[in-house]
């Protein structure tokens, strides 16, 4: 019997993206389209979606080219159905619709922040991490237990990456703001005080942020200030991540999300790994951020356990926890 | 000295000292924490966690004895408290015992935070059982504030450490939990510090999209 063949579809904010995979995990083509804000202005969900109302066919056929497959050739149709922002989850899922209709092929929603855990455990080959996932969306410090994805920590106002994309907006700096705040960073020298939030497993970056602009207007040098916001935002889901790994016990660290490309961030987390004998996995740069690879896979495994959904039915969801979602693949 | 526990932040130890049985907590440097915040860190946090200690009696919350605060090695020494953890505990307890602990912890959680102080990281490792007491430790994370929003993210965190690791029986704790909170702090503030739990429960975990 031949191996199922999944296209994802991925659209839940800056990325438009279209993957196809296959039931034993093999990537046929990874195709995408990043919607950029002008410089110093933060995503509008509207103009997201048109961006990727205007990049979709194309997206989709260069998946289809790249695979070097036909749109009938397709097995299931999987589409980010959230969380994200809905005028651009509905591109994604109106085409997923329009494609399971068309080619008559079983349509499945998968819960975007789940597919990054699971692509990144497929290309890393770890089996029960405890999974940190740091992105844009999402930062949270999740494993698996009795049929669900549980959260230990989470942040308690905005994520990682908003962190550091607002700030490299603040001071100037072109987005996506965190490969440029780690370029600076290599280059800082002295260490500056800023407020450090952990509360029990949770942090917050609000503070910090607004302290590290204050920095800023004060004439702080930009290296020595990005050297610092990395060294205490990372530090905090360090230390989060250590706390719940002591409490889980679990014997995989894995970091995943659009973040985990971070190389300061990874060295932290190998190290507290290696403290605590702890195998250390990250998921690859090329599958770190958003994709519709991490869709198409996730399709796989949901598929093979007989979910889908009818194509009248299948709304999008824009804030749908992480934690609701039954896993019947990893029971 | 024997090793108690190797925990996230600190080596604890059970020792004697000068003829008492102690538990020493060392907060340890972390190596791939930047070396100015690492101390910076620990030794705000052993501090705090000896006042706070102390200032929890003033709320009639069980803590141990603070004997001696070393700021140099981020060191305490404290009474060691002979009883079980929570954790532990709620597996081995009926009904009705379970609805007596947890409504006690509620009434102390209430305790704290009438007096102001936010323990921090309230889990369920964090409270030992002790007779017909229970002690709070672990204060390194604690600080005083009046307002909502602190209470309801130390009684948040609470609730989920119950979630992820009681999940069989997270809802009926929470409610005991609450029970005893509400005796303590009266109906209408309870409600007021449960409306700011949710609001923070739906902040965190979903698509924030402020880029
Ligand atoms: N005073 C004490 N008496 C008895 N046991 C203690 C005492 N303090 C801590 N412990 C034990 O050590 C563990 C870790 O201590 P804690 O202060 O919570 O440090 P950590 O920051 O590592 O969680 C606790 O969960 C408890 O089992
Ligand atoms: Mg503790």
């Amino acid at each position: 019997m031949k191996d199922l063949l999944c296209l994802g579809i991925e659209s839940t904010a800056h990325t438009f993206g279209a993957g196809i995979v296959s039931e034993d995990g093999k990537i046929y083509s990874d195709s995408r389209d990043v919607y950029i804000p002008v410089i110093g202005r933060g995503i509008h969900p509207t103009e997201a979606a048109q961006h990727h109302n205007i990049v979709a066919p194309r997206v989709i056929l260069d998946a289809f080219r790249k695979a070097d497959l036909k749109p009938g050739m397709i097995d299931i149709i999987a589409y980010s159905c959230g969380p994200g922002l809905g005028p651009c989850l509905r591109v994604g899922a109106t085409i997923a619709r329009a494609l399971s209709t068309y080619l008559c092929k079983p349509l499945v929603p998968v819960n975007h922040a789940i597919a990054h855990i699971e692509i990144a455990s497929l290309n890393t080959g770890a089996k029960d991490p405890l999974t940190v996932l740091v992105s844009g969306g999402h930062t949270a410090i999740v494993a698996y237990a009795a049929g669900r994805w549980r959260i230990y920590g989470e942040t308690e106002d905005i994520t990682l990456g908003n962190l550091l994309d607002m700030f490299a907006r603040e001071v100037g700096l072109p987005l996506p703001g965190g490969p440029e705040v780690e370029r600076l960073a290599e280059m800082g020298k002295i260490f500056i005080d800023l407020p450090y939030t952990v509360k029990g497993n949770d942090v917050a970056y609000s503070g910090l942020l607004s302290a590290a602009l204050r920095k800023y207007r004060d004439g702080v040098d930009l290296t020595d200030l990005c050297f610092s916001l990395q060294e205490v935002a990372f530090a905090m889901i360090a230390e989060a991540t250590e706390r719940s790994l002591a409490h889980t016990e679990k014997k995989e660290l894995l970091l995943s999300g659009g973040v985990a490309a971070n190389k300061r961030l990874q060295g932290m987390l190998e190290s507290i790994a290696r403290e605590h004998n702890v195998k250390f996995y990250c998921v690859d740069k090329s599958l770190s951020g958003d994709s519709g690879v991490q869709i198409a896979w996730n399709g796989i495994l949901a598929y093979r356990c007989g979910l889908r959904i009818d194509v009248e039915k299948s709304l999008v969801k824009s804030r749908w926890r992480l934690d609701q979602v039954d896993i019947p693949w990893r029971s | 000295m024997k090793l108690l526990s190797k925990g996230a932040e600190a080596d604890l130890y059970i020792a004697e000292w000068y003829g008492r049985k102690v538990v020493i907590k060392r907060r340890i440097s972390k190596v791939y924490r930047n070396p100015c915040l690492d101390l910076r860190l620990r030794a705000s946090r052993t501090v705090r966690e000896a006042e706070n200690m102390h200032e929890a009696k003033k709320a009639s919350v069980p803590t141990p004895i603070i004997y001696l605060v070393d700021k140099e090695s981020t060191t305490l020494i404290m009474e060691y408290i002979d009883g079980l953890r929570v954790k532990e505990a709620l597996g081995m307890l009926d009904n009705s015992q379970k609805e007596k602990l947890c409504e006690q912890i509620g009434m102390k959680v209430g305790m704290l935070h009438s007096t102001s102080l936010i323990h921090g990281d309230l889990t369920t490792s964090n409270m030992i059982v002790c007779g017909d007491k229970v002690f709070f430790i672990d204060f390194g994370l604690s600080f005083h504030s009046h307002s909502d929003e602190d209470k309801g993210v130390d009684l948040h965190l609470l609730k989920r450490a119950l979630d992820s690791t009681h999940y069989k029986e997270s809802r009926d704790c929470l409610k005991y939990i609450l029970q005893g909170y509400r005796e303590v702090s009266g109906e209408s503030y309870t409600s007021k510090i449960l409306k700011k739990m949710k609001e923070i429960e739906y902040r965190g975990r979903y698509f924030s999209g402020r880029t």
